[in-house]
């Protein structure tokens, strides 16, 4: 029943992207241009990158808000090692190195102190942030190789497609997978659902959300690297204030901030919705105000319409029964 | 025997109150650590003016906090604060546009009232709606943005459009005590005593440390629930209010990221994020702690740059050591109930 409910949820998602699409393509001829889609999906890639790592994380019901720090401390090691003259591959493994680190020490906070992940990451948000303008200070980096920005905004040879999006469509199927059809993945569910039923039933619950927030971290330095070419800008102020969008985009997604319930499918779904959402908007020359009010409204709406429609059902359902008995 | 029983009776809240004391009494001596070892670098940290700056910077965030202790004490969080601050800040500096005549005390009313409204459709969907507060905040977060965008569309209200007695009122003091810094304490004072000694007051702690346990005691949940949101809301319209008479200029994105440095404050001040835990007095401190480091930090010329990193890493030592603390006092307990 519930698995059910999920699954309706996912589906009406994705109609939702559906119709979203298609009304932007009736607001605007310029929408479903190949150009324009192109340009609307790159712009939110880096949300749909670490919306993937979030989606596991809020499952097993913790929470990562360092994510857009860890983004801009990646972004400006990359930036600093670039400008120290290290070659570029190497520049991209450190940070991903250290978005890795970022994320193993709030895992480790977090699993052997025992504290909560939301106030940990409070404090890692400022940390990493502050040493990203430690590493970096107020310099903008910007003069990386074409070849390397060309990463950033370009698209796959022959097709539309932004090759971030690529990356992340692969990544996407990857973390699909290990979630819906592995042992690891389904674990996740229960340690979400209840962590001490699940380590009774033997489940390495510490060592399992370590994992996640090293992910995490991983994920958001990817993020960084994508940010990074795509505006071809190394700072230490990039994306600040991401993790909020991020967040939102998962919790729409139908997966509960309580842990154990939802799925990559609709997290990635909500991503397109408010990413395509916001482009449609910006093409016909939609502020800003009416984008953010509608953001919320989906993130609201998204749990209250269910609250309350389960509310009706039972109230329906218990004047059914009170009929019942009458008659009798 | 009965003894025994009268000796745990009397031995419990002992021991809990020497906990709470302790805490508050750690951070005591942590601000007087940072403050006095910044003075014996630079004297001019203990100068009248600096000290007078410190307090007006931190009594905003410190207003702010007494609203989210109350939401943080019943296991919710309010991370809309930011966005009602800023519309608030900018629909009463319009009102001051419209009706340069405004008194001061109406202008604090209609941020309060605006703030009550605002707060009060998070309790709605959190008590009624049953939307985890996380959710419904982060919803309002961007709906009352949004407003505010739409409000301000682009524009600013500037000291100019401000009449003298409103950006007056927030420098102007009382025996040198500037008057933001009085209000903020009074408002303080009244709520710590609310929620230390009155049965509403306590009704929180009783929702956030069980709210089953409150349902069967005869608590209404829910009705505790939204009054809680409109209060952390109404506090924080207040907070707009003395944040436009503060800084005279108010744009869409006056307060925003508030929402991050109000939660750290209360959790520095031994909030706790599982509810039930805390007091406003730790929390105030905890605002006051986060500003003393910060314009040390200014003081001792460290570099701009290594200012958010200590920050952040003071932070995570605070609620580290208070784990440690708390962790040690659970195991304390468990011990006497079973000797």
């Amino acid at each position: 029943m519930k698995w059910r409910n999920l699954l309706g949820w996912e589906v009406t998602l994705i109609v939702l992207v559906f119709a979203a699409l298609f009304s932007g393509a009736l607001l605007s001829p310029a929408f479903l241009t190949a150009s324009n889609l192109t340009f609307l999906t790159a712009n939110f890639s880096e949300v749909a990158l670490i919306a993937l790592s979030m989606t596991l994380i809020i499952i097993v019901a913790e929470i990562d808000l360092s994510v857009a720090s860890t983004l801009g401390l990646s972004s400006a090691v990359l930036g600093a090692l670039f400008a120290a003259g290290w070659p570029i591959p190497l520049a991209i493994v450190a940070a991903l190195a250290v978005g890795a680190l970022a994320g193993l020490f709030n895992g480790l906070l977090i699993t052997r102190l025992g504290l909560p992940s939301l106030a940990v990451t409070i404090g890692t948000l400022a940390l990493y942030r502050g040493l990203a303008y430690v590493v970096l200070g107020d310099k903008a980096i910007a003069d990386f190789p074409a070849f390397y920005t060309n990463l950033g905004f370009g698209t796959l040879p022959g097709t539309p497609i932004p090759i971030p999006i690529a990356l992340f469509f692969v990544l996407a199927v990857i973390t699909v997978v290990v979630l819906h059809a592995t042992a690891f993945g389904r674990s996740l569910y229960a340690i979400g659902a209840n962590p001490v039923a699940a380590r009774f039933a033997g489940l390495r619950v510490e060592r399992v959300k370590l994992s996640l927030f090293v992910l995490s971290g991983l994920m958001s330095a990817l993020a960084g690297v994508v940010y990074t070419f795509r505006f071809a800008s190394a700072r230490a102020d990039n994306a600040v204030g991401l993790e909020l969008g991020v967040i939102a985009a998962v919790l729409l997604g139908g997966v509960s901030i309580f842990g154990g319930k939802g799925s990559v499918v609709g997290a990635v779904a909500a991503v397109f919705l408010i990413g395509i959402i916001n482009g449609a908007l910006t093409l016909v020359d939609v502020s800003n105000e009416v984008l953010t009010v509608v953001t919320g409204l989906l993130l609201i709406g998204s749990v209250l319409v269910p609250n309350l429609l389960g509310h009706f059902r039972t109230y329906r359902e218990r004047r059914r029964a009170k009929g019942d008995r009458v008659i009798q | 025997m009965t003894g025994k029983v009268a000796q745990t009776q009397t031995s419990a809240p002992n021991l809990l109150t020497r906990l709470l004391r302790a805490r508050e009494v750690s951070l005591v001596a942590l601000l007087l650590f940072v403050t006095l070892g910044t003075a014996a670098i630079n004297p001019l940290f203990l100068s009248f003016t600096s000290l007078k700056d410190l307090f007006l910077n931190v009594s905003i965030i410190a207003l702010v906090v007494v609203g989210q202790t109350i939401v943080l004490l019943m296991k919710h969080v309010d991370l809309s604060v930011s966005s009602v601050v800023g519309l608030s800040a900018f629909l009463t500096g319009s009102l001051f546009v419209a009706f340069p005549g405004l008194p001061v005390p109406l202008a604090l009313l209609f941020g309060l009232g605006l703030g009550a409204v605002l707060g009060s459709v998070n309790g709605l969907l959190v008590a009624y709606g049953k939307v985890p507060a996380l959710v419904a905040t982060l919803g309002t977060l961007y709906v009352f943005r949004g407003i505010d965008y739409a409000v301000v569309h682009g524009g600013q209200i500037n000291a100019s459009n401000l009449p003298p007695s409103f950006l007056g009122f927030a420098t102007g003091n009382i025996l040198g005590v500037p008057n933001l810094v009085l209000l903020v304490i009074v408002v303080m004072l009244g709520f710590g005593i609310y929620l230390g000694s009155y049965r509403g007051g306590r009704e929180y702690y009783a929702v956030g440390s069980n709210s089953e346990a409150a349902v069967l005691a005869g608590i209404s949940v829910t009705r505790r629930t939204l009054t809680g949101f409109a209060l952390s809301g109404a506090i924080a319209g207040l907070a707009g209010v003395l944040y436009l008479a503060r800084y005279g200029t108010v744009d869409a994105n006056a307060g925003s990221g508030l929402e991050l440095q109000v939660i750290a404050a209360a959790v520095v001040g031994g909030v706790s994020i599982n509810g039930g835990v805390g007091s406003l007095l730790g929390a105030g401190l905890g605002a006051l702690l986060l500003g003393v480091m910060s314009s040390a930090l200014v003081t001792l010329r460290a570099p701009g740059f290594y200012q958010q990193a200590i920050q952040g890493a003071l932070l995570l030592a605070a609620i580290s050591v208070d784990m440690l603390v708390s962790r040690r006092s659970a195991k304390q307990n468990a011990k006497g109930r079973t000797s």
